[in-house]
């Protein structure tokens, strides 16, 4: 077997992916967006509330993908639950580093070793698009999807 | 179960295989199984030599200047035109416009053909399977011209509702825009009997032949067709040149669709008038080089068998059928009599680009996604499939391959 395909779908991730975390609507969602990859017709919307401080107090999301998407967004909804948009837009930039198999000085040690295992993807550039989906979809949310002003 | 190694008709695919530089690379350390040539075909030598010979010893532009290399391209050029008037067995060299694809094809027919002749509510009726390049220039129609598309379903087992086509042609409809084959689930539909429908109520017919052309024998004066848009890399020449077949009474009356150098008659200040066709569809310096290669892959495809080709490729379709009855968690989208070498498939709790990912490994090339074909992956329920597609340089082995790696995927992923 190929050493690069079981680091890629090594087991954490195919967990993520068959039993996603915070997956489903989030009815307090102060912002929204929808993902989507024209490429495999993936589409992941992200929900989150921000809290007064810019929090991210809760976040979710929905969607259907490849284990890849699925396990990203499901291990970004762990990791960003609780930070600043800062931080998770520090975070983010750490992340898409990594995948591209470039050095990740922005993450903390922690953070790395949370995303180590995304690591793998930089050994498939045709894939690293359902990696990141996710998180620009989060991005999108934060800067375009102020679910009050009705952008998203 | 290995493959037997006996050759099952005329078709002597293994000599054919040798014909195919590209088929004796490895990819990750393992030989190439290229079951993606629905995607784009690879390219035997004798397309690649006799573009390179071309532009070696005879290549100018063309249609322009008396010198001796014009003249001698200007002959490949117009050459290239008349095999494909055989290849399709039409009637006339100039009923054949060279083009950059099929896309460029339809979208000829879309602007110089239909849109004039549209009124707001006029219809265009399409199956339900078409790609991408058959759907969007008739939305163009629908937002710039206010033409209705009516959709034709097709049958649970993929294949195409004749009688409901039949119904969904009115006093409306101005065309009727139609696949020769399906890319995702291999249909091939019964142009005859659609033209002949489609006729008898006074409607045109555009056919696009961009899978089919390379599997079907293709005759447009036996079929009555309209229009018949088809791609050069698809059927084992190069990119960036197609053609469509127009019935020269519809050329006659359709518009100009590029502006430029060649399809002109004459420009002043004031005014232009325009070359007669095909010419007058063909704006800019064309194709040249790749014009030659499509002719000469036309050659090498009528140089075979066709018919024991196509049966060649029936039979890995059915081999493939065969071995994958084991596989109970794998559901195979596309079953309708007659269908074409292209098998589809959904594995259950696999996304397709997944299974693609580690297939890609184990050096089988397969399409994962939705086949630019969006209200198709609808009509079945699903967001995308993988999609194996098989070609004349294809054998049993290649089929064997693509079951060992399905079980891989099944090992890492089910």
């Amino acid at each position: 077997m190929d050493p690069s395909l079981r680091e890629l779908y090594q087991e954490v991730i195919l967990d993520h992916s068959r039993h996603p975390r915070h997956f489903g609507a989030l009815d307090n969602a102060t912002h929204k967006a929808e993902g989507y990859n024209p490429l495999c017709g993936d589409r992941v919307t992200v929900m989150l509330a921000l809290d007064e401080a810019g929090r991210v107090a809760d976040i979710k999301f929905q969607g259907k993908g490849c284990a890849i998407s699925q396990a990203s967004a499901s291990m970004m909804t762990e990791l960003l639950a609780g930070r600043t948009v800062e931080e998770a837009e520090k975070l983010m930039h750490g992340f898409l580093h990594l995948v591209k198999g470039e050095a990740a000085e922005d993450l903390s040690p922690d953070d790395r070793e949370h995303l180590d295992v995304m690591s793998g993807i930089s050994e498939f550039p045709m894939r690293v698009k359902c990696a990141t989906l996710a998180w620009h979809t989060f991005k999108n949310a934060v800067e375009e999807g102020d679910v009050k002003v009705g952008v998203a | 179960m290995t493959a037997p190694a006996k050759i099952i008709s005329a078709f002597d695919v293994e000599k054919a295989r040798a014909d195919f530089p590209i088929l004796a690379r490895q990819v990750y350390g393992k030989p190439l199984v290229y079951l993606d040539s629905g995607a784009s075909a690879q390219k035997p030598r004798v397309v690649l030599e006799a573009m390179t010979r071309f532009a070696e010893s005879d290549y100018a532009n063309v249609h322009r200047g008396v010198h001796y290399l014009s003249a001698a391209a200007t002959d490949a050029y117009e050459t290239a035109r008349r095999t494909v008037q055989k290849f399709l067995n039409a009637a006339r060299e100039d009923e054949i416009v060279f083009t950059k694809g099929g896309t460029e094809a339809i979208n000829l027919v879309s602007y110089s053909f239909l849109a004039p002749r549209i009124q707001p509510g006029d219809e265009i009726v399409l199956s339900v399977m078409e790609h991408h390049s058959n759907i969007v220039p008739w939305h163009f129609l629908r937002e710039r011209h206010g033409a209705v598309l009516r959709w034709v379903d097709v049958r649970d087992d993929g294949g195409l509702d004749v009688e409901a086509l039949d119904a969904a042609i009115t006093a409306k409809t101005k065309l009727v825009a139609v696949t020769h084959m399906s890319n995702v689930l291999g249909t091939v539909t019964p142009l005859k009997e659609i033209i002949a429908r489609a006729h008898a109520k006074g409607v045109p017919v555009l056919a696009d032949g961009c899978q089919a052309a390379v599997h079907e024998i293709v005759d447009v004066q036996a079929l009555d067709i309209d229009f018949y848009a088809f791609t050069g890399h698809k059927i084992y020449g190069p990119t960036g040149i197609g053609a469509l077949y127009a019935k020269r009474t519809h050329l006659k009356t359709m518009r100009p669709f590029n502006g430029g150098g060649e399809m002109i008659r004459e420009v002043t200040r004031d005014l232009v008038t325009y070359a007669d066709p095909p010419a007058r569809f063909e704006a800019g310096t064309p194709p040249i080089i790749e014009a030659v290669g499509m002719a000469a892959a036309m050659d090498y495809l009528m140089g075979l068998d066709r018919v024991a080709v196509k049966a060649h490729e029936h039979d890995l379709l059915t081999y493939a059928r065969e071995r994958l009855k084991d596989f109970n968690w794998l559901r195979v989208i596309g079953d309708a009599p007659g269908k074409g070498a292209i098998l589809s498939f959904e594995a259950e709790g696999m996304h397709a680009h997944d299974v693609a990912t580690i297939l890609d490994r184990e050096g089988v090339a397969v399409r994962a996604g939705h086949h630019c074909a969006q209200p198709l992956m609808e009509r079945f329920g699903v967001a995308s499939t993988s999609r194996a597609s098989f070609a004349l340089y294809n054998n049993r082995a290649d089929v064997d391959a693509l079951i060992a790696a399905l079980a891989k995927a099944r090992e890492i992923l089910g």
